[in-house]
């Protein structure tokens, strides 16, 4: 079993893993960090999105082997203590969630796309989430919740 | 997923050597299709060897053509000033693969590598009359395609990098499948001093493949008015649950057509 040591949401961490263990599944089982989701056995519904490295991945399509040193933020590591991340405050106050089970992810990517480019027009916003498959709420309302994440980000 | 065993190779020498002693070995990439399929379990190697280490992400201006590293992903693609420069139809389709997560892990060489009958990097390399060259050789590309998710490489043969000969202008359009992105239908056109190359994927029930028929037609006149409807015959073309084979043709005229007005 190879040894794995990365930093995730800023804590140094260090486990002996099967070479085959998703980095998802490292998350949830070896860390208990629930809040990653599995959505899909496709990669495509985005779910499963945390930060490596500062950029959006899905997690349940690489192996925690490969991440070997890298540094990893769930959803569980963007808030500021009790002060939610923008984001998450603009999802929250927009409604942009209805079951919450896409939202991890969800908002995940949509930081990623407001920190490249914050003036984005509401089709670049559609664009760049196309990652992220949402059953519940039409999108609208995640696109605004983005909209006015943007503005408290500084766009 | 089976179990299997993770390697990260150092360098290329070390990668083929890992991968020679294991009994079914495949190198890893992006893994935006391997790790899928592992999942799946329609795959079960013994050995995942990551070529990661192996420092094959770069994009160099060779005077007439480009060449880029095969682990350069489609963002670093679609973000560079230099493919911007010289291939802007390049930028555009490494821009549209997929989505942005597929994009910051997937590459060049492992979608070459995969050849998917829907995947876009294959049409560009057919029009372009790009090399794939590998540890051992360098293979034109009329060469390198040899039907469905099946090339010239060799178990063992990596792909360093590819060129890409710079055209006077070329576009790509494709039609997506609206849940994987991936191409229903995908038209890469190229003109060059010497003619046109019209490559078309997603299409073909062998995979990628060049459309002479259209190429005559716009040798004769580049422009949209050049492409007849009825002109693409759907013999040879897919039927599947996303579109028949005579949907196909017809969209293969219509891509074509937007690639030609599309062409910078
Ligand atoms: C949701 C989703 C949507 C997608 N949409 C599109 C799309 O619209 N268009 C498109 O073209 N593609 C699409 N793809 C595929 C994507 O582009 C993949 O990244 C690509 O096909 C494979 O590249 P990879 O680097 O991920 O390779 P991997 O998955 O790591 O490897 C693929 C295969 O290539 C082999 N390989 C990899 N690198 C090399 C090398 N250097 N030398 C020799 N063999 C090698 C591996 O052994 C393996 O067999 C999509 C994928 C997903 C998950
Ligand atoms: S669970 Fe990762 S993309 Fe669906
Ligand atoms: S809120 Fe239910 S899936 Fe998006």
């Amino acid at each position: 079993m190879p040894t794995v040591a990365m930093k995730v949401n800023g804590a140094n961490v260090v486990h002996d893993i099967p070479d085959n263990t998703l980095l998802v599944s490292f998350l949830r089982e070896t860390m208990g960090l629930t809040g990653t989701h599995v959505g899909c056995d496709t990669s495509q519904c985005g779910a499963c999105i945390v930060h490596v490295n500062g950029e959006s991945i899905k997690s349940c399509s690489i192996l925690a082997a490969q991440l070997d040193g890298a540094d990893v933020t769930t959803i569980e590591g963007i808030a500021n203590g009790d002060e939610l991340h923008p984001m998450q405050q603009a999802f929250h106050e927009n409604h942009g969630l209805q079951c919450g089970f896409c939202t991890p992810g969800m908002v995940m990517s949509a930081i990623e796309l407001v920190e490249k480019n914050k003036n984005l027009s509401e089709r670049e916003i559609r664009e760049g989430l196309e990652g992220n498959i949402c059953r519940c709420t039409g999108y609208h309302n995640i696109v605004k919740s983005v909209q006015d994440a943007a503005t408290r980000m500084g766009g | 997923m089976y179990s299997t065993k993770y390697v990260k190779a150092r360098d290329i020498d070390d990668a083929v050597k890992a991968l020679k002693s294991a009994d079914d070995g495949k190198f890893l990439a992006g893994g935006m299709t391997l790790i899928p399929t592992l999942k799946q379990r329609l795959a079960n190697p013994d050995c995942l060897v990551d070529l990661s280490a192996c420092g094959l992400s770069s994009i160099d201006d060779e005077g007439s053509a480009i060449r880029i590293g095969a682990m350069t992903r489609h963002v670093d693609v679609a973000e560079s000033a230099l493919v911007q420069k010289a291939i802007p139809a390049l930028t555009h389709l490494a821009a549209h693969i997929g989505d942005r997560q597929v994009r910051n892990r997937g590459t060049i060489g492992g979608s070459l590598a995969n050849n998917d009958p829907a995947a876009c990097y294959p049409a560009a390399l057919l029009a372009l009359g790009g090399t794939v060259h590998t540890q051992s050789r360098s293979i034109a590309a009329e060469d390198y395609f040899d039907g469905m998710f099946e090339t010239a490489l060799e178990e063992d043969e990596i792909i360093h990098a590819v060129s890409l000969p710079k055209p006077e202008k070329a576009a790509y359009v494709k039609f997506p499948n609206p849940a994987s992105r991936y191409a229903m239908v995908g038209v890469f056109v190229a003109k060059f001093a010497d003619g046109v190359r019209v490559a078309v994927t997603g299409a073909g029930e062998d995979g990628v493949f060049r459309a002479h028929d259209l190429e005559a037609a716009l040798n004769a006149n580049f422009s949209a008015d050049a492409i007849a409807d009825g002109m693409v015959s759907s013999d040879g073309l897919m039927s599947d649950i996303h579109a028949s084979a005579d949907y196909r043709a017809h969209l293969i005229g219509e891509m074509t057509r937007r690639a030609v007005n599309a062409c910078t």
